[in-house]
C-alpha cells in the first residue's frame, strides 16, 4: 500500500503524505462517484487520471463515470460552456431537448450509486435528476461563470440548487445559489511529463529540436492564440525589452487549424512579429507536455499576459519550474502571482516589459523570487493540497450529515 | 543529569481549511466596513487568523486581507497599515478582533472627503473557514523527540498548536509552551517562556517552526 502516494513525499510540503494519511481515516471506506464528459483530454479529465487513484489509496471508494453523448449534445455543451463564460450564443430548443435527453439516458445507463458524487461542469448537471437517496451531490464548476448569458444560467439553475454544495476554483466565480459554495483551486500534478524535473540536457534536446537557440534569456509565454492571452502585447512587450537587452521570445501555443479566430490571432501575432529571428512562434500539439515543460524550464521569465482568464494555471506550471511569471491582472493569475514575490501583475505590455527588465537587470532578485515562486507553488497549487481539500469537504458534508 | 520524560506525552494534531465563498462582496471601504460588522465570526477569522495557514513560509504585503484589498485595490496605504498592524492572536476572541478592525475603518472613513474605492474592479469577496483537525498519530515524551518532531510535523500542525490554540482554546501561551511548562510535560518553565514568545513575533509558520527548533536545539545543547 502507499506507493503512488509515497511518490509526492520528495515534492510536496514536507509531512503533507502523513497529514493525507490521517485525514483519510476518517472518509476511509466511503464511496465517491465522479462524473464527467470525458476520459482523455482538458484539464479535468487530466487531474482525475491522478486524483482517483490517489484517493482509491487513502481508502475512499473511488470511481469515475464518463458520460457519452451525440454531437449534437456536445455541440450544445460547447455552446453552454461559452454561454456560462460570457461569450452570447444562440441556443434553439431542440438543443435544450438534446441535452437533457443525453443526461436522462446517462442517467440510465451510468452507475450513480455513491456517498459522494462530484459532478464536473455544467455537461453531467442534470443528472441530479437521478439522484440515489441519501447520497451528497456536489457540483464541481471548473469554468467563470460570473458573468452568464442569463439564458442559459436559467435554464441550468433549477438544476443546480438542488446540489447539496458547490466548488467554484476562484469567489468571483461564485454565482448567488442557495447552497453552501466551497472555495477550491485547481492544481498541477508535479510528476506529470508537463512538471516532472527534467535534466538540462533533456531540456538541451528538446529546445534543439524545437529550434531554440539557448544563447540569449528566454521570455516565453504558452498559450492558445486567444485575443484574451494577448499574444500580440507580449509581442509588443518584447520589443521594448529588445531595445536594451538582447533576448528572445518563445509564444508557444495550440494549432488553430479548428478555431478561425484562433487562426486569425496567429495572423495577427505573425505580421507584428515580421521575420525577426529572435522571436519564435511554436504551434505545438496538445500531447506536447514535455516540450512545454522543457521550455517553461529553459525560460529566463514566463508571461501570462491575458487580458482576461479563467485560473491560468501555465502561471503554476511556470511557478513550479521556479520561474517568475509576470501576467495580466486578472482571474486565477492574480491569486498565483504576488506582486514582488511570485512576479508582477501587469495591465499593458508597458508594464510587463518594464518588470522583464528589472529582473533581467538583477539576477539575484529574479533567483530569489523564482526560488519563492517555487514554495508558493508547492505549498498551494500541487495535486496534493487539491485532494487535502477534496477529502476535507468529504468530512465536512459528512459532519453536515449528522 | 539524565534525559526528562514527560509524564504525559505531545501529541501532534494538525489541521487544514476548506474555504467557503459567501457571495458578499465589497467594492469600496464604507461597504467593507458594513460587510465586516455582518458577516459570521467564520469569515473574519478567515480574513485574519488563518492567513498565517496561507502563507505558512512567507508572507505578502500584510498578514490580513483587509489591509491588503485596501492598500492594493482601493489604494488607501494609511488604513492598510493600520490594519496591517494588527496582530490578531492579541485579542481575547474574533468579536474583539472584529470591533477593533470596525473601529479603525470607522475613524479613518470620517476623517475623508471620498470614499476610496476599487479602482482595478477587483471587489473584497468575503470567504469563511472550516478547520479540520486530524490527529497525526504522533506521540513525543522528550525534548529530543520534540524538537524531532517538530522539525518535520506538516505545517498545519504548527497552526493548530500555536495559533488556533491561542485563540479557540485559550492556551495563551500555545500548546508547545503549555506542554514545555507543565509538571507532567517537560517541566522547562524558561524554555517554554521562549517558546511562547515565538507565537508573537508576526512570523509566518516556517518562521514559527524554525525558531522553536533552534531554541530546542540551544536548551539541548545546554543540558
Amino acid at each position: 500500500m502507499g506507493a503512488m502516494l509515497d511518490q509526492y513525499r520528495e515534492v510536496a510540503p514536507q509531512g503533507t503524505v502523513e497529514f493525507l494519511r490521517q485525514l483519510g481515516q476518517r472518509v476511509e471506506g466511503k464511496r465517491m462517484l465522479h462524473v464527467n464528459s470525458t476520459r482523455h483530454g482538458g484539464g479535468v479529465a487530466e487531474i482525475l487520471q491522478r486524483l482517483v487513484p490517489l484517493l482509491e489509496e487513502l481508502g475512499v471508494k473511488t470511481r469515475w463515470e464518463v458520460m457519452t453523448g451525440s454531437d449534437l449534445f456536445y455541440r450544445t455543451t460547447k455552446s453552454f460552456h461559452n454561454a456560462l463564460q460570457g461569450t452570447k450564443q444562440r441556443i434553439t430548443a431542440e438543443m435544450y431537448e438534446a441535452y437533457l435527453e443525453c443526461n436522462r439516458e446517462n442517467a440510465k445507463r451510468l452507475d450513480l450509486e455513491a456517498d459522494v458524487a462530484m459532478i464536473h461542469d455544467p455537461q453531467p448537471a442534470a443528472l441530479i435528476d437521478a439522484r440515489p437517496e441519501g447520497s451528497k451531490w456536489i457540483w464541481r464548476c471548473h469554468i467563470d461563470v460570473s458573468t452568464p448569458q442569463r439564458t442559459v444560467w436559467q435554464f441550468l439553475r433549477p438544476y443546480l440548487v438542488r446540489y447539496d454544495a458547490a466548488i467554484v476554483s476562484l469567489p468571483k466565480f461564485a454565482q448567488r445559489l442557495p447552497l453552501p459554495q466551497y472555495l477550491i483551486y485547481p492544481s498541477i500534478d508535479p510528476l506529470s511529463d508537463k512538471n516532472r524535473d527534467l535534466t538540462p540536457e533533456e531540456v538541451d534536446q528538446i529546445l534543439a529540436r524545437l529550434g531554440v537557440p539557448r544563447d540569449k534569456p528566454i521570455l516565453l509565454q504558452v498559450s492558445r492564440f486567444d485575443r484574451f492571452k494577448d499574444p500580440v502585447g507580449v509581442v509588443e512587450a518584447y520589443r521594448l525589452v529588445k531595445k536594451s537587452h538582447d533576448c528572445r521570445l518563445v509564444l508557444a501555443g495550440g494549432t488553430a487549424t479548428d478555431d478561425p479566430e484562433g487562426a486569425e490571432v496567429l495572423a495577427d501575432v505573425q505580421t507584428s512579429v515580421g521575420t525577426d529571428p529572435d522571436v519564435h512562434l511554436l504551434l505545438l500539439p496538445p500531447t506536447a507536455n514535455l516540450e512545454i515543460n522543457a521550455l517553461q524550464r529553459a525560460a529566463t521569465i514566463v508571461f501570462q499576459k491575458s487580458t482576461r482568464e479563467g485560473f491560468g494555471l501555465t502561471v503554476a506550471e511556470a511557478l513550479w519550474k521556479g520561474k517568475p511569471v509576470i501576467g495580466g491582472e486578472t482571474g486565477g493569475i492574480t491569486v498565483q502571482i504576488i506582486p514582488g514575490l511570485t512576479g508582477y501583475t501587469v495591465n499593458s505590455p508597458e508594464g510587463a516589459a518594464f518588470y522583464a527588465k528589472l529582473l533581467l537587470n538583477d539576477p539575484d532578485r529574479m533567483a530569489a523570487m523564482g526560488q519563492q515562486a517555487k514554495e508558493y507553488a508547492r505549498h498551494r497549487f500541487l495535486i496534493t493540497r487539491h485532494l487535502q481539500d477534496y477529502v476535507g469537504l468529504m468530512i465536512a458534508l459528512d459532519q453536515q450529515g449528522r | 543529569m539524565g534525559i526528562r520524560r514527560a509524564d504525559s506525552p505531545f501529541r501532534f494534531v494538525s489541521c487544514m481549511e476548506l474555504r467557503e465563498v459567501m457571495g458578499q462582496r465589497a467594492m469600496d471601504e464604507q461597504r467593507l466596513l458594513e460587510l465586516i460588522e455582518e458577516v459570521p465570526a467564520d469569515s473574519i477569522y478567515y480574513h485574519t487568523h488563518s492567513y498565517y495557514l496561507r502563507h505558512a513560509y512567507t508572507q505578502g504585503l500584510f498578514p490580513n486581507d483587509f489591509a491588503t484589498w485596501v492598500t492594493l485595490h482601493a489604494h488607501d496605504r494609511m488604513l492598510g497599515e493600520r490594519l496591517g498592524i494588527l496582530d490578531p492572536f492579541e485579542f481575547d476572541g474574533i468579536e474583539q478582533l472584529r470591533g477593533e478592525i470596525l473601529a479603525i475603518m470607522g475613524e479613518h472613513l470620517s476623517h475623508i472627503k471620498t470614499v476610496p474605492r476599487a479602482t482595478s474592479g477587483e471587489p473584497f469577496e468575503f470567504v469563511r473557514s472550516h478547520v479540520i483537525e486530524a490527529d497525526l498519530g504522533l506521540e513525543t515524551r522528550t525534548l529530543r523527540e520534540f524538537r524531532d518532531a517538530l522539525a518535520h510535523v506538516e505545517v498545519g500542525a504548527i497552526y493548530n498548536h500555536v495559533c488556533e490554540a491561542r485563540l479557540r482554546k485559550g492556551r495563551l501561551s500555545g500548546d508547545f509552551a503549555d506542554w514545555l511548562s507543565v509538571e507532567d510535560g517537560l517541566s522547562l518553565p524558561e524554555l517554554a517562556a521562549r517558546v511562547a514568545k515565538v507565537g508573537c513575533l508576526g512570523l509566518s509558520l516556517e518562521g514559527m517552526r524554525e525558531q522553536i527548533v533552534r531554541l530546542c536545539d540551544r536548551e539541548l545543547a545546554a543540558q
